[in-house]
């Protein structure tokens, strides 16, 4: 079986990040950039299928220019087998991403794509489901357990109020969730490996998509901060306050 | 301008979140209809033809969207969009998980979770974890929106009449199934429609901890929620997570205890309205957007709370 596995170069999650004073963009400048934490997710599972016997190859596919070459070496040097990297310095929406991985999923026919819910930069969670409906195959979102048997993958899902399991027949999009599994770290000696995996380069145009972005970001600005209240000395005060001065209880 | 908002619903009943997003559809403007797909789901219907600024209800009562599986209720809300020039859905789990399909068969990039209507074409919407908020503008013909509750007041449940119309198309995609599902069961308000939530964190230090946020949340007849450090400690299940990547929720009253907090929990309850901090630790963040704080130990603070309540 065949494992796609899309991933993001993201701004690290450490990282407070901040608007341009200009309020143009968010500041990129000089911060540190890492594999989008859902995607570590979306890698781990995959090398856990492998490592099962039910994946035999993975393929780690990213968009954007020369600098994803890192994200994509770290998810070889996690256990993908080889890389595809869509060579862009355009800004890529998730309808353009999904088209993207559309025209890679038509190349390759993988059986299985894993990806992120969300990346934590844009916070969209719109590309897996728009791949599967481009590809018009099933999708199971926000992932914590998935089961492979007899041509169908079995995805548990974090829903509003619990868990929900679905079967969808193979070809398949799975978005994965934080509790799925916990990602490992590469060691030093697969990352050595990992620069002599092979790394395909493609463009846009190969795959005949146009990257026209449809939605403009017009403004970016800090959220309206919270001032902080008061502190209250006991418990008495608590209630008291929430009483007679908030009123909301 | 045409809307159509689907709906959030359990085929019982229409879940509030639907209110929330007609008042987004409002505040766009125009002629507004909602679609209730489900399966023996009259009662929601009904309940959305109540609702306040509803002109038409379609309702697609099959087997096919039971579960609300993605693939068959967005191959219908796909085949409707035609007559619409925006499709909105509040940004719940079923929304995320359906409006995306729409969008790209559609060949429109959507807008996620917006928090305010500039005009009929601009929002705004937080990004990077609510550290920003963008402004963005969409060019697309036919717009695909899904709409953060709790930033949207709900209109009202009653008093509107609209026209119930079923509809007999089915679409059945036939690349999924339904398995089974394990909802949490509770006489307690759904955390996300709560007037009052009692959280707690790592500092609850196991599980069993969690019956005093229990007894004070039994007090004030609100929901449970917890951080995102103790549903990952296995303290609770993650349906009561609230934050970034859990659930967002905007109550009168949140009750923060044994919770440092850290910006994704943040992300998830800043816009309440009072906010009380517990915390043994004096430097937690979250006293910096408590609206009254109290450093104690949480083990003596929550029965003496729940005594005077």
């Amino acid at each position: 079986m065949k494992v796609l596995v899309a991933i993001k170069r993201v701004v690290d999650y450490n990282v407070k990040v901040r608007p341009k004073a200009d309020g143009s963009a968010v500041e990129l400048n000089n911060v540190k950039m890492s594999l989008n934490p859902f995607c570590e997710i979306a890698v781990e599972e995959a090398v856990r299928l492998k490592e099962a016997g039910t994946a035999t190859e993975i393929i780690a596919v990213s968009i954007g220019p020369k600098v994803v070459q890192e994200q994509l070496r770290t998810a070889l040097a996690l256990g993908a087998d080889r890389a595809i990297m869509i060579e862009t310095d355009s800004e890529a929406q998730p309808l353009g991403v999904a088209k993207l991985l559309k025209g890679v999923v038509d190349k390759e026919s993988p059986d299985l794509i894993v990806m992120g819910k969300q990346s934590i930069d844009g916070d969209n969670n719109q590309t897996g489901q728009m791949l599967a409906a481009l590809a018009g195959i099933g999708q199971g979102t926000f992932a914590s357990n998935v089961e492979i048997s007899d041509g169908k993958v079995n995805v548990t899902r974090e829903v509003d109020g619990g868990l929900q399991t679905v079967a969808l027949t193979l070809p398949a999009v799975v978005t994965t969730d934080l509790r799925l599994n916990e990602p490992r770290y590469a060691s030093l000696p697969n990352i050595m490996k990992a620069k002599k995996k092979p790394l395909d380069i493609l463009t846009p145009d190969d795959l005949g998509v146009n990257l026209n972005a449809t939605v403009s970001t017009l403004k970016v600005e800090p959220p309206a901060e919270r001032e902080a209240g008061i502190k209250v000395e006991s418990v008495e005060e608590l209630v008291e306050k929430l009483k007679n001065e908030a009123k909301v209880i | 301008m045409s809307i159509l908002v689907i709906a959030e619903h359990d085929n019982a009943s229409l879940k509030g979140a639907t209110l929330n997003t007609l008042t987004a559809a409002a505040a766009i403007g125009g002629e507004t209809h909602v679609l209730v797909a489900g399966s023996n789901c009259g009662a929601a219907a009904k309940e959305a033809a109540e609702a306040a600024g509803v002109a038409k209800v379609l309702v697609a009562d099959n087997a096919a969207y039971a579960h609300q599986l993605a693939e068959n209720v967005a191959a219908l809300a796909t085949e409707l969009a035609a007559d619409y020039d925006v499709l909105l859905a509040p940004a719940t789990g079923n929304g995320k998980n359906i409006l995306p399909r729409i969008a790209a068969v559609l060949d429109t990039q959507m807008i996620s979770e917006i928090i305010s209507v500039e005009s009929a074409d601009t929002f705004k919407r937080p990004i990077y974890a609510g550290n920003v908020i963008a402004t963005v503008q969409s060019s697309d013909s036919k717009k695909v929106i899904t709409v953060r509750a709790t930033a949207f007041d709900a209109v009202a449940a009653s008093g509107g009449s609209a026209e119930v119309v079923s509809l007999d198309q089915v679409t059945d995609a036939g690349v999924s199934s339904f398995v089974s599902e394990e909802l949490a069961v509770s006489d307690r308000p759904e955390l996300t429609a709560a007037n009052i939530v009692v959280s707690g964190g790592r500092g609850m230090q196991n599980g069993d901890n969690f019956k005093l946020i229990e007894a004070v949340a039994d007090k004030l007849n609100a929901a449970m929620g917890a951080s995102r450090a103790a549903v990952d400690a296995g303290f609770v299940p993650n349906d009561m997570q609230v934050g970034q990547t859990g659930k967002i929720v905007a109550p009168d009253l949140y009750i923060a205890v044994g919770i440092s907090g850290a910006i994704q929990h943040l992300a998830g309850m800043k816009d309440s309205k009072i906010i009380v901090a517990i915390n043994k630790d004096e430097d937690a963040p979250i006293f910096q957007v408590a609206d009254y704080g109290l450093v104690a130990d949480l083990f003596e603070a929550l029965p003496a709370l729940e005594a005077q309540l």
